[in-house]
């Protein structure tokens, strides 16, 4: 499976020219870039590892690609996103956020059910990667 | 999905050097240069020579020649006061217009920008200046202070080797601009040879001559809208003969300078004889620089024999 | 209106002497303080702007006073008991009229005239909708010297902002919950409407949600009804979500709506949405304020998205001259607290103009409204950190608008698609893949600096090269566009047509 999180899973795969383009409309409307990188893809992992702080005051969007590209050569089969931060008052938060790399393969996640009371049922989530420990999932 | 966007157009048959020169505004960017920097004719001369190397192999791109990307990395040396930082400006204006880089922007840095103070600290450092010139110029201004070689456990080692490591992999992105005295500077790159190779440009800043700096100083008058009559000509004149004999003397930013301080005894001048009369002035009066407000200078108290000030 | 002083001329000053003024009898609104021409609102008072068509032979300021008078403390005769209260205070006070452009003579619209109105913030409980409401709209639509009035914009100081707590989630919250950023919503009603078991209406959820949309919502009218139970819904609704949650990595949501007979029955199905781990539960307009209010406190408490369902809103905000226009309904509702509202398509079919619906879509999202007579906004608005409302676009759109609806709303809305994915040719996963890829694919081509407005179709067809449900939904719906005039149109700017 595909996992669908982000503004752009839909698409094919951008390029990195097509991220740099991207990456370009977050620098003009002023927003501040960061690479993000995990190995559990959870829809509710919040956090996943930082690449750095985030990049505020750039002009170009090389200086993400760049960041980009050296995060994938240490984490080739890992997801990884570019989020964009925008700073003003009634957003502060993400305003752009989309995934620039995946695994190979995505074994997706298993659906747990709970028998609760009268035809109630409690659902969860677990990544099949999530089986081994950290490092070794894809 | 058509993700192949291509930006370079295909080969053509021929290519027009004046259509070239004239889009990417380079009459525009020596309109300026003349315009702003008196003098500086061999330093002009080169920027010229880059230029049409560059629009050249502009031309070979255009007809599918074989066009090795140039190298633009530059190293402007001289003494300060002659112009670096401006013609790097224009320089950055220029590598745009041919499309070398793609935004019309320049960081100017100097070694406390790049080098940290504790382990760990420098390469973030340099590399968020790295990040923020991307697409532009990066201006490096007296870079021989990122080699300390009496301190060998000095950080500015790290921030030359990542910088090193920018220049060579990201010529694309980003052109260093490494400016400072010319003999330092040749120190600099005699211990550091890894940044000598990849400089292709070398461009020497002379001094001005004493007309120039005369020049100079007209056309900062002008531009701050002051008048000089014949006789404050005169003592410009002998100021900057004498000027140019003491010690840490920058050019046109001691020009500037000294203009700056003849402005506030004019004022003060002006303060005086109005509080005398009757308080008011004319334009005129607030234009005016007259040779007192000139010769009223250390410069010519320190040179001058004694004796002659009671003349 | 029978009052007999005829003989004061419109521009007559108020300043009628006390004894004279509380004399029995009958005054004119204008003569008893409700017009104040010289009145300069303070920063404090609550503002509104009425659009008036006074019968014949009624002046405008005097329409204008009545107006002031029977939406705060006047009676229709003179009463001494005024004059135990602060009545200078309380009275509201007509400060200008205006004539409303391209009505009266001349036009087919008998002339109408905007009334501005300064009420003194003391005429209001902290923190009720319905007391504003009662206050504002209570008795004066039915008095007989109008024709017609409709309230067309409202102006709140931020102290009385500030006593209501607002969208319980917002905009910021509710993508950081859901982890969606970037672009608009997606969702769809269920339909049919009416009529399909728990476990067939599950079905459509789980499709739509798997095909690509972020949500799918309950309609207005699906509450408890003989052929399927609140509870048979949500059961299968959440079974539906949480399957397709699974499948995508997504989170999801289903608008499970909670409107019911009385607030216990409200509490009860919010609390077992609740318990089934359901992000978004929803709510029609026609509950009423106080239990908008209500069940708003209750999301709060169990970060609970809420979705407001405008249910009811065309009987009194589409007709032009009378009724209250909808963008006072959206102020209200952002006071009130909900987090998704109802706000139009423009290019649906459903009632819209273009500059009318950016109008209240401004209402829902910005910290602070301007002056934007072309969008209808009457009044600068301050709100105060009171936070954001998702507007919804939903009726009659379809995959082939995509850009002009991104170019109309921007990215925080929810567009919904309901028989544009459930009708789509080869079924509901196809119909809400197209609508996500030509989502997807717009937003990612007007990022990269396209004029969408002008190249949608070709960034559409584009993406439709290799995405076959997108081929087929532009096929299908190629031709569908609802292009009547509307009714609720600006006053200040030609009339621009839906494309």
């Amino acid at each position: 499976m595909r996992i669908t999180q982000g503004t752009f899973s839909f698409l094919p795969d951008l390029t990195d020219e097509e991220i740099g383009l991207q990456v370009a409309y977050a620098l003009r409307q002023g927003w501040a870039l960061a690479v993000e990188y995990t190995d559990d893809p959870h829809p509710r992992n919040a956090y996943w590892e930082m690449w750095g702080n985030p990049m505020f005051d750039l002009a170009d969007p090389a200086a993400v690609v760049h960041e980009l590209r050296e995060c994938r050569k240490v984490f080739p089969r890992h997801y990884i996103k570019i989020n964009a931060f925008d700073s003003t008052r009634g957003f502060e938060s993400v305003r752009l956020s989309f995934i620039v790399n995946r695994p190979p393969e995505e074994p997706g996640f298993e659906l747990l059910r709970t028998e609760a009371q009268g035809r109630v049922q409690r659902y969860a989530l677990r990544a099949y990667a999530t089986d081994h420990p950290v490092g070794r999932r894809y | 999905m058509n993700v192949a966007r291509t930006l370079e157009p295909p080969p053509v048959a021929s290519a027009s050097l004046a259509a070239l020169y004239r889009e990417a505004g380079i009459a525009d960017v020596f309109e300026r240069l003349d315009a702003e920097l008196v003098g500086l004719v061999p330093v002009k001369t080169r920027i010229r020579e880059i230029a049409a190397l560059l629009v050249v192999d502009r031309a070979r791109r255009q007809l599918g020649l074989n066009a090795e990307p140039p190298s633009l990395h530059m190293c402007f040396t001289g003494n300060p006061g002659t112009g670096k930082t401006t013609v790097a400006q224009r320089m950055a204006e220029l590598l745009h217009g041919l499309g070398y880089i793609r935004r019309n922007h320049l960081v100017s840095v100097t070694r406390d920008d790049l080098v940290g103070q504790y382990i760990g600290h420098t390469a973030p450092k340099t590399r968020e200046v790295l990040k923020k010139a991307m697409g532009g110029v990066l201006f490096i201004d007296e870079a021989y202070y990122l080699y300390r070689p009496e301190n060998e456990r000095d950080y500015g080692q790290e921030a030359i080797e990542i910088l090193l490591q920018a220049m060579e992999n990201q010529r694309d992105d980003l052109v260093v601009v490494l400016a400072g005295y010319k003999s330092r500077m040749d120190v600099f790159f005699r211990s550091n040879p890894g940044l000598s190779s990849r400089i292709a440009h070398h461009i020497d800043f002379p001094d001005y001559a004493p007309d120039e700096l005369l020049a100079i100083a007209r056309l900062m008058v002008r531009r701050m809208d002051y008048r000089l009559d014949a006789e404050a000509v005169a003592a410009l004149c002998e100021y900057i003969a004498l000027r140019l004999r003491q010690p840490h003397f920058a050019n046109a930013r001691s020009i500037r300078n000294a203009l700056d301080r003849m402005r506030l005894r004019q004022a003060n001048r002006l303060f005086s004889t109005a509080l005398a009369g009757d308080g008011e002035v004319d334009a005129d009066a607030l234009r005016s620089i007259d040779s007192a407000d000139i010769r009223s200078s250390r410069v010519f108290a320190n040179a001058s024999p004694a004796g002659e000030g009671t003349a | 209106m029978s009052t007999t002083v005829a003989t004061s001329t419109p521009q007559a000053a108020t300043a009628t002497p006390a004894r004279k003024r509380y004399d029995p009898g009958v005054l004119k609104y204008r003569e008893m303080g409700y017009w104040a021409p010289d009145y300069a609102p303070a920063d404090t008072d609550i503002l509104a702007l009425f659009r008036i068509t006074p019968q014949q032979g009624v002046d405008p300021e005097e329409a204008a006073a009545a107006v002031a008078g029977e939406s705060s403390t006047a009676t229709w005769t003179v009463v001494w008991t005024d004059r135990l209260t602060a009545c200078e205070q309380y009275r509201a006070k007509a400060y200008r009229v205006d004539p409303v452009p391209g009505t009266g003579p001349g036009t087919d619209t008998p002339q109408q005239y905007f009334a501005w109105i300064a009420y003194d913030l003391d005429l209001f409980e902290e923190g009720s909708v319905a007391n504003l409401t009662a206050s504002i709209i209570g008795n004066v639509f039915s008095f007989k010297p109008l024709r017609a009035a409709r309230l067309e914009d409202m102006r709140f100081p931020v102290a009385y902002v500030k006593t209501f707590r607002g969208p319980p989630t917002g905009i910021v919250v509710e993508r950081e919950r859901l982890d969606k950023f970037g672009r608009p919503l997606l969702g769809a009603t269920t339909k049919p409407k009416l009529g399909l078991s728990g476990k067939n209406y599950g079905r459509v959820v789980y499709e739509a949600l798997k095909g690509g949309l972020d949500f799918v919502k309950d309609d207005e009218n699906i509450n408890s009804q003989p052929f399927m139970h609140w509870r048979d819904r949500f059961l299968y609704c959440m079974e539906g979500v949480n399957r397709a949650s699974a499948e995508t990595g997504e989170v999801k949501g289903h608008y499970l709506n909670i409107t019911a007979g009385t607030m216990e029955n409200m509490y009860q199905r919010a609390e077992f949405a609740r318990e089934l781990g359901s992000v978004i539960v929803m709510v029609d307009l026609v509950a009423g304020w106080t239990a908008i209010q209500s069940i708003s406190n209750w999301c709060r408490d169990n970060d609970m998205l809420l979705h407001m369902h405008r249910a009811g809103h065309g009987t009194y905000t589409r007709q032009k001259n009378h009724g209250v226009s909808f963008r006072v309904i959206a102020k209200w509702l952002r006071l009130a607290g909900v987090d998704h509202l109802h706000a139009g398509t423009a290019v649906g079919k459903l009632e819209g103009d273009p500059n009318t619906v950016q109008g209240y879509y401004n209402v829902c999202r910005e910290t602070r409204n301007a002056v934007d007579l072309q969008r209808g906004i009457f009044f600068e608005q301050d709100w105060g950190g009171l936070r954001k409302v998702m507007p919804v676009a939903s009726g009659g759109i379809h995959a082939g608008q995509m850009h002009q609806l991104v170019d109309l709303f921007g990215d925080d809305c929810v567009l919904q698609f309901g028989g544009g994915t459930i009708g789509h040719p080869h079924g509901i996963q196809a119909g809400a893949t197209a609508n996500r890829v030509a989502l997807e694919a717009i937003v990612k081509a007007r990022n990269e600096g396209r004029d969408i407005a002008g190249e949608g179709p070709q960034i559409l067809q584009a993406a439709a090269r290799w995405c076959t449900p997108l081929q087929a939904a532009l096929e299908t719906w190629k031709d569908v566009t609802f292009d009547y005039a509307s009714t609720d149109t600006p006053d200040f700017v030609p009339t621009p047509t839906t494309a």
